[in-house]
């Protein structure tokens, strides 16, 4: 593998190796650009990935405090957590549970379509549907999603067979083991699924797809890649052009280090990516970098999320089984007749122990708590994801309580829910409680808000410099050379589990850095 | 959290200890066709420990079956959250301290008052800095470890055995199968 001079004008850096960033650093290399890549995290591999789920979790996830504040759940129940991602080569895709659903056109027209809802910083998004979906099935392929491009449909779990069968006694009708990014059958040098339920702590077969097995290799093998593991960057530099000029990291040993740069890619997750533009902050971008519209950090989302548990007189075993293979999208509509706007996916879940009570049950402790865990062989399981509406004041900022082991502020979390969220939460979670009292369910379960998976929002597109950071294709309005290429992004929440989208927007976003370069405008 | 790699966790055979070093000890008698009979010579298990006294032990004890109420659960497997926050607490004085007194808050009689008396006690210090500590240890520790998982049913990792494709995750037979254009082939015969 190549190593780049720090001093190397002509390197592209990616900050992050995970949806966004792994398939920026293979399409950027692919055209024959050299990439430094970082990552905080560390590499594992399959044959490292732990399958004690505690152990996994502590390998695997992102562990540095945030503070909060808010009266969004999680700033109560889950203080040490209130988000759960990845700290590792490959990010999140290495403990996603790869459902791969697209947005729906009238979701990246929210505020077309919603109108104008107080309380929420709704916008339109600055990208035609049929670019979008045109950028999806690229995704899709790519990722090797089932039932879509010929690629079969992932088998019905146990634990999917009782979704069906009451979510048809209900009516719905589009209810499906999901659009998912794994092999249901071998393809892309990957093995098929063998239905270990063991996704979120890494999977062992590489049947998931993860950008740590897939997009990240393929760029090391073009020989144009220099990956950094365990190194963390605090801060992008910028010219007196105003043009970026690098990073400041601290490297696997905690030495600081700058490294020059000709473009810098930002793909930290969209906690981390808010809090590395703030970071940034300087004599020329005093409010953070490309921050003139004073939008980096705000209307963070995170999704309407909530698991609904049914108990039933006979076994499930529903931790045996890919996590997610299952969803209904009957409610994924606008019809504001059920009392909000957006709307919402039931998606197959399971957690397993210790998992289950640290985050799947509202009851803290005694009888009630402890008598859903004694049924853990008869129980069902469903996670609510639905759009939630974007604030303002929902927002990323450095923390003033709490600093990372550098002395740097961590992210701070601000969260109030829009009523809009949980009036759509208390329809969901009405609906999986009749969907699994259609199946026989002898008593539901539904869980309090847990930790956000999906984080989305902080560094949202805009045509309008004022209203958005970044144009259409991720650039930022304030630093030609500056691109973000995670969730960040995403002007509003949708639906959708937004791997997919973080995965169409990149190949997106490189195809345009590739055509501006040869351009020379870039 | 890495209890799941030992199963017995820190239970010795009582048989086989020698008392040497420790303020208090938990001891108890594993049920016939437990999990454990497997893993231990003898039926009888102990927990050697640090900083509690063997009193003060059985108080925790009592607290975290109040906490995490599974009634056909044994007491091994409560010992194991037990030991471990005899563990934490062991390299700190002021967690020392702390752990004293926060059992001290119990009151006397605990371990013999009936569970909603223990219940009325815990719920005024539900809020407290203690009570949290024990409960998140709770879950950390009792619902880790292969103990609670063959007495819950979870089957945990899979890899090794080549996963629940040929080993029942389709098995249901008590609702209909779904039709195969909502889900898909099995990848192999």
């Amino acid at each position: 593998m190549p190593q780049f001079e720090h001093n190397d004008t002509d390197v592209v850096v990616i900050v992050g190796s995970g949806a966004g960033g792994g398939t920026m650093a293979n399409e950027l290399t692919r055209r024959g650009l050299k990439v430094v890549l970082f990552e905080a995290g560390k590499r594992q591999s399959l044959a490292s990935f732990s399958q004690n789920p505690g152990e996994a979790f502590a390998q695997l996830t992102w562990l540095e405090p945030r503070s909060q504040s808010g009266s969004w759940d999680p700033v109560k129940t889950s203080p040490t957590l209130p988000a759960w991602h990845c700290r590792t080569v490959g990010g999140t895709t290495v403990h996603w549970t790869a459902a791969t659903p697209r947005l729906q056109s009238y979701e990246i027209r929210a505020r077309s379509t919603y109108g104008d809802i107080p309380g929420a910083s709704l916008a339109d998004w600055p990208i035609d549907y049929a670019e979008l979906k045109r950028w999806y099935q690229v995704a899709e392929k790519r990722l090797g999603v089932t039932r879509r491009n010929g690629n079969p449909g992932m088998p019905a779990s146990n634990n999917f067979k009782v979704m069906y069968a009451g979510a048809r006694r209900l009516g719905y009708k589009r209810v499906h083991t999901n659009y998912l990014a794994i092999n249901s059958r071998a393809r892309d040098g990957r093995g098929f699924c063998i239905q270990q339920g063991f996704c979120v702590q890494g999977c062992k077969t590489g049947a998931k797809w993860s950008t740590l097995y897939t997009e990240i290799p393929r760029a090391e093998a073009s020989g144009k890649l220099d990956l950094r593991s365990g190194c963390f960057v605090t801060r992008i530099e910028h010219d007196d052009a105003g043009r970026a000029s690098g990073v400041v990291y601290r490297d696997s040993a905690g030495a600081e280090q700058r490294q020059r740069a000709r473009i810098v890619c930002v793909a930290g997750n969209a906690i981390e990516t808010a809090r590395l533009l703030l970071l940034s902050e300087s004599g020329r971008f005093k409010r953070g970098l490309a921050n003139g519209s004073d939008q980096v950090g705000r209307n963070y989302c995170h999704h309407v999320l909530g698991f609904v548990f049914g108990i039933f007189e006979q076994p499930v075993s529903f931790w045996r089984g890919a996590v997610l293979a299952g969803v209904v999208e009957d409610e994924n509509v606008h019809e504001p007749r059920r009392g909000f706007a957006g709307g919402y996916h039931l998606e197959l879940a399971m957690l397993d122990l210790p998992t289950l009570p640290l985050i799947g049950l509202p009851y803290g402790w005694g009888r009630d708590f402890a008598s859903v865990i004694d049924n853990y062989r008869n129980m069902a399981g469903m996670l609510i994801n639905g759009e939630d509406l974007p604030r303002a004041d929902n927002r990323i900022t450095l923390s003033r309580t709490l600093q990372d082991g550098y002395g740097l502020p961590v992210a701070h979390i601000h969260c109030d829910p829009h009523p809009n969220d949980l009036a759509m939460r208390a329809h969901a979670a009405a609906q999986g409680k009749k969907i699994y009292e259609a199946a026989g369910a002898k008593r539901t379960v539904l869980s309090t808000i847990p930790p956000a998976t999906h984080q989305m929002g902080t560094a949202r597109m805009s045509h309008d410099p004022g209203r958005g950071v970044t144009n259409a294709f991720g650039r930022t309005h304030e630093v030609p050379n500056l691109f973000i290429s995670d969730g960040s992004v995403q002007t509003t929440a949708g639906a959708a589990n937004p791997t997919l989208t973080i995965v169409a927007l990149a190949l997106r976003q490189a195809e345009h850095i590739g055509r501006e370069i040869a351009a020379q405008r870039l | 959290m890495n209890k799941g790699a030992t199963p017995s966790g820190s239970l010795q055979s009582a048989e086989r200890r020698v008392f040497v070093r420790g303020v208090g000890i938990l001891t108890g008698v594993i049920a016939l066709g437990s999990p454990l009979a497997a893993l231990l010579p003898g039926r009888a298990w102990a927990v050697e420990l640090r900083v509690l006294s063997s009193a003060e032990a059985a108080a925790l004890l009592a607290m975290i079956r109040t906490i995490a109420p599974h009634d056909s659960l044994e007491d091994a497997a409560y010992a194991l959250v037990v030991n471990a926050v005899d563990a934490d607490a062991a390299g700190s004085p002021p967690a020392r301290a702390d752990l004293n007194a926060g059992i001290a808050s119990l009151g006397d009689g605990f371990v013999v008052m009936p569970e909603e008396a223990r219940i009325e006690r815990l719920r005024h210090i539900e809020s407290g800095a203690f009570f949290q500590s024990v409960r998140l240890k709770t879950l950390l520790v009792l619902y880790n470890n292969p103990i609670a998982w063959a007495h819950f049913g979870f089957q945990g990792e899979s890899f090794s055995k080549g996963g629940y494709l040929l080993r029942g995750f389709n098995d249901l037979k008590w609702l209909p199968e779904v039709p195969l254009a909502d889900s898909g082939p099995m990848p192999i015969a």
